[in-house]
């Protein structure tokens, strides 16, 4: 039997040829792919990871529409150099909401997993602005219009709604509300409630006051909302590091 | 395939005929290459029993391979390889590495830190990269400060002061910067007055007569300038208000303006705008309080250090 499973047959059909080749592809997708779905553990369970704002979704868009992630990734990979440089390696979970991921494989500028905090608000706008101003070296482009065009929240709810559908639980009556309310909390619960969207949006970006200019929402508002909660949702001071270990 | 006739080595052909004339060459790999092969599939084999591997309903086959690292008890304990073990375990030996020195720096005053030659050149080979990620972004590289943005480190003057303390105290804890604006409480004259008073502290040509009355107006209880920036406006480090007696400048640009009304108007917006910027964030949690007090040295040895 295994004398006459030559290669020519493959060889010289070339629909047996194509089912084969479909064959072996699969198994190299589903040994890869289908056991992240299956293995419980392999996003982690953190405290702290929520949603974004509205006015943090907005500034992920506009990061999305820039093409911030051209160049920037948003993934600490857990090499001892990496947690030198940029902080604790990135884990599932600080991305279970994130549609889509923004973790990247090209580095041109500096990783932004844990850019949150690192700089003042100030630093933002001004580097957003003129890069150069403040890292010589750097090859970034500039952005000035973030400063200057007002921020389109017109259809903040539309953009909740799209990623509730994806799973993300943003909520549209008082029963999803309840529930945010027991894992996140009252405030973030609040903020994830999609019928107050807009209202919490401008609450946010006048009390954060994010590009300087409290008269007005501007793009700028909020991508700087959306840099400054970067990779800061989880206290890793509250979490043992083999516990993590023993997520893999 | 052109050498296989040529060597008259006969037709080594795969057998078939197309077209009643075609035929194909038959090369079989070299014996080497094929023996290679089998060594990597072997090698395959081996791989997927030391390291995590093949998926198995929810879980997955370990390995027999195993790291061995000192858990938050301080236990050891060990995990199958995977690269969060191993990454907690490289970071252990280089901590390990590294405590000797990390113990003398915490264990030493600040003071006694640099005199040593062997912690001083660990301390600046630790510094650099620690102020070129986390420091240099604002106050640009050796600590040069950037108008309008942050302040020079490598100069004598200190906003919230610069002894070894108040450097460990900023990083620790972060600043920012604060001042009231005076627009609606002054009138626009007693603000050009004040502003040119502020610049003649520093040596800057202007109207003498506004400059006196801006004097009058800085120590009364009208403007009340002197109580954050004292009644010599030398500025007070306690609340890291500005020295407005040198000719330092951070917020506004002096320097840069061309002419005496440029250099009033600047000082005039901040004046009339107040100031709500300065802000730097707290790096308590981002670095560890050996990293802190490692930094607090290096940006003392910048030669500012009081």
């Amino acid at each position: 039997m295994l004398k006459n499973l030559k290669h020519e047959i493959l060889e010289t059909n070339v629909g047996v040829l194509l089912v084969g080749t479909m064959i072996a592809i699969s198994i190299g997708g589903l040994v890869e792919i289908a056991p992240l779905f299956l293995i419980k553990d392999t996003v982690e369970n953190v405290d702290g990871v929520r949603p974004y704002t509205p006015l943090e979704l907005r500034g992920r868009d506009i990061y999305v529409r820039e093409g911030c992630y051209l160049c920037h990734s948003q993934m600490i990979r857990p090499f001892r150099d990496e947690q030198l440089r940029y902080g604790h390696y990135s884990l599932a979970a600080e991305s279970k909401y994130d549609h889509p991921f923004q973790w990247g494989s090209k580095r041109t500028g500096p990783d932004l997993a844990r850019v949150g905090g690192k700089y003042s608000n100030e630093w933002h706008v001004q580097h957003l602005t003129a890069p150069r101003s403040v890292v010589p070296e750097s090859v970034m482009p500039n952005y000035p219009w973030l400063l200057t065009t007002p921020l389109d929240y017109s259809d903040v709810e539309d953009r909740m709604r799209a990623l509730r559908t994806t799973g993300v639980p943003y909520s549209t009556s008082q029963e999803e509300y309840q529930k945010n309310v027991k894992a996140f909390g009252e405030a973030t619960a609040k903020m994830l409630d999609i019928s107050h969207a807009q209202q919490n949006l401008i609450a946010q970006a006048e009390s954060g006051n994010y590009d300087g200019d409290r008269s007005s929402i501007s793009e700028m508002d909020a991508l700087v909302a959306y840099l400054q909660v970067l990779g800061t949702m989880v206290d890793f001071s509250k979490i043992k590091p083999e516990d993590l270990v023993k997520y893999r | 395939m052109a050498d296989n006739v040529q060597n008259n080595q006969g037709p080594q052909t795969t057998g078939h005929v197309w077209d009643g004339t075609l035929q194909e060459y038959n090369n079989p790999l070299p014996v080497w290459w094929t023996y290679a092969f089998y060594a990597t599939i072997v090698f395959a084999i081996a791989y997927w029993l030391y390291y995590p591997s093949w998926p198995i309903g929810q879980h997955f086959l370990t390995g027999f391979g195993k790291i061995e690292y000192t858990n938050a008890e301080g236990q050891k304990e060990d995990w199958h390889w995977n690269t969060r073990a191993k990454l907690l375990k490289e970071t252990e030996d280089a901590v390990a590495l590294q405590k000797p020195y990390y113990d003398k720096i915490m264990s030493l005053p600040f003071q006694q830190i640099s005199k040593d030659p062997q912690l001083y050149s660990f301390v600046q080979s630790a510094g650099k990269p620690l102020f070129a990620d986390n420091c240099a972004a604002c106050h640009q590289s050796g600590g040069s400060g950037k108008i309008g943005m942050a302040p020079n480190l490598a100069d004598d003057s200190w906003i919230y002061g610069g002894t070894y303390d108040k450097i460990q105290e900023t990083i620790t804890n972060g600043r920012h910067g604060y001042m009231p604006p005076f627009a609606e409480a002054l009138e626009p004259e007693q603000i050009d007055d004040l502003a040119n008073y502020v610049l003649s502290l520093s040596g800057n040509k202007v109207d003498p007569a506004k400059a006196a009355k801006g004097d009058e107006l800085f120590h009364s209880n009208t403007a009340a300038c002197f109580y954050c920036h004292g009644a010599n406006a030398k500025g007070r480090q306690d609340i890291g208000s500005a020295n407005l007696t040198d000719k330092i400048w951070l917020w506004a640009d002096v320097p840069d303006a061309q002419d005496t009304a440029g250099k009033v108007a600047l000082v005039t917006q901040v004046i009339k705008g107040g100031l709500n910027r300065g802000v730097m964030p707290t790096w308590q949690g981002r670095l560890s309080p050996e990293q802190i007090k490692l930094l607090t040295v290096y940006v003392h040895e910048f030669g500012g250090g009081q």
